[in-house]
């Protein structure tokens, strides 16, 4: 008896749509989140994340309409992150049908909220997204940035990762910025390093291109992979990055 | 004629998955904590996540314990779902805080002993000969979140009544509880509620057996 590695389809919503995409042959509509997550369903997804890119207030609000008609529909886990700024918030976006809500920013400007997330809902809910990227000088060799890898925060990744495993966060969702977009490949030496660090579950995300790019992200330590891009237009097929991670050796589920 | 669930409304996280994939299941739903509707309803399903003490809190503030004691009394089916499953056994340690449980199964519920905790994502179970649970799925991957687990199962019945059947699933090396069926009460460690396909099949095999 195994865990499987988790294959994890990220979405991308603004103001309650799929930022553009293909339109899948079983979809009516490619913009409408909840219909791309029962196609992702369908595939085989282990977990789905909605990432909440909206920057209004109404935007938001439409995202908690998504979360409830999609967890109605799919019975499959569900994080939502974006924007996520206080207990309040995360006890909103539960209450409307998330399983696990992802914290960025907001922890970054006061790591306290990780504690009072854990505190109150259990650190299984708190999924600690952190925006990594190469920095020489660092410790190791990684830093966290905010606005989108635009600017650094000033943190090491690696320890920043350690210390809020200690502070309450149930899994670490891991996006290396550099290798994100460029379809090159997980990064595999960051994975390692906050491996090396924490114990609880790792989401390698940024990279993926191909299918053969997902077995080295395991192999150096990630329990489950995320990826945007390659599934969102079509590149893969959830289907066929299980597959390839079973013909590697890893149990997945089929 | 369908049955009717209730899923007891303690405050527990999120109820909204419980609900609609026990109606994809065939049964007529009500979340709950009103005692008569909760007696009356042809089952009861307990929810939990989150913290162990806060939950047996929770159900005790609803007098929930009470009902399940009456319901299983009288022989009339319960389902606990992972805190709902853990908070019926004796008790259970946290951040080493030992907190008493509803005590309808000796047993203690402590942390696992794996590599990586918590223990999040889909596993396999061995499930024993003789369920009624597992019927059709037995091979099926379930999906598990949370980092607490009964490692031993100490009940023993001396053949006075049917033999309690349990199911294992094991993370990291350790062991522990993924399932009981013990008469009327029931009980899983995963989320059948998002455990897909496989988790709808179990959900309707209980339903089924209302």
């Amino acid at each position: 008896m195994t865990l499987a590695v988790r294959v994890i389809p990220c979405l991308d919503v603004d103001d309650g749509r799929v930022v553009k995409g293909i339109r899948f042959r079983e979809m009516r509509d490619a913009g409408d989140p909840v219909e791309l997550a029962r196609v992702y369903d369908a595939e085989g997804a282990d977990e789905l994340t909605f990432l909440d890119i909206s920057a209004s207030h109404e935007g938001r609000s439409t995202t908690m309409e998504i979360v409830s008609r999609t967890a109605e529909q799919v019975f499959i886990p569900l994080t939502v992150g974006g924007g996520v700024g206080s207990v309040e918030d995360v006890h909103r976006l539960l209450r409307a049908g998330a399983d696990k809500v992802a914290v960025n920013t907001a922890a970054i400007r006061r790591p306290e909220l990780v504690a009072e997330i854990a505190d109150r809902f259990g650190r299984q809910v708190l999924v600690l997204s952190v925006d990594a990227r190469r920095a020489p000088g660092t410790d190791s060799g990684f830093e966290v940035t905010t606005h989108g890898g635009r600017r650094s925060a000033g943190l090491d990744a690696v320890e920043w990762a350690r210390r809020a495993a200690e502070l309450g966060a149930g899994e670490i969702l891991l996006n290396a910025m550099d290798a994100d977009g460029t379809r090159d490949g997980f990064d595999v030496d960051l994975i390692r390093l906050v491996r090396s660090e924490v114990s609880i579950p790792v989401v390698a995300s940024g990279g993926a291109g191909r299918v053969e790019h997902f077995p080295p992200a395991v192999e150096a330590g990630a329990d489950a992979v995320l990826a945007a891009t390659v599934f969102h237009f079509g590149t893969l097929r959830v289907g066929e990055v299980k597959r390839s991670l079973a013909d590697a050796g890893h149990p997945v589920r089929m | 004629m369908t049955s009717s669930v209730v899923v007891l409304d303690y405050g527990s996280g999120n109820t909204r998955s419980a609900v609609r994939a026990l109606e994809r299941a065939g049964a007529t739903v009500t979340l709950t904590a009103d005692r008569t509707q909760a007696m009356d309803a042809d089952g009861l399903v307990v929810p939990g996540v989150g913290a162990f003490a806060s939950c047996v809190q929770g159900v005790r503030a609803v007098k929930g314990h009470e009902v399940i004691g009456r319901r299983l009394a009288g022989g009339r089916p319960v389902l606990g779902i992972c805190v709902g499953m853990q908070i019926l056994f004796e008790h259970g340690v946290e951040h080493g805080v030992d907190t008493p449980g509803l005590d309808e199964w000796p047993g203690v519920v402590e942390r696992l002993d794996a590599p990586v905790v918590p223990h999040m994502g889909w596993n396999t179970v061995d499930v024993p000969a003789g369920t009624t649970l597992f019927a059709g799925v037995e091979d099926e991957r379930f999906y598990f979140v949370h980092s607490y687990g009964v490692r031993d199962w100490t009940l023993r019945t001396h053949g006075r009544t049917r033999e309690p059947l349990v199911t294992w699933s094991t993370h990291g090396g350790d062991r522990f509880v993924a399932a009981v069926e013990n008469g009327p009460l029931c009980a899983t460690q995963f989320h059948p509620e998002k455990s897909g396909d496989a988790g709808a099949a179990l959900l309707k095999n209980w339903v089924d057996a209302l």
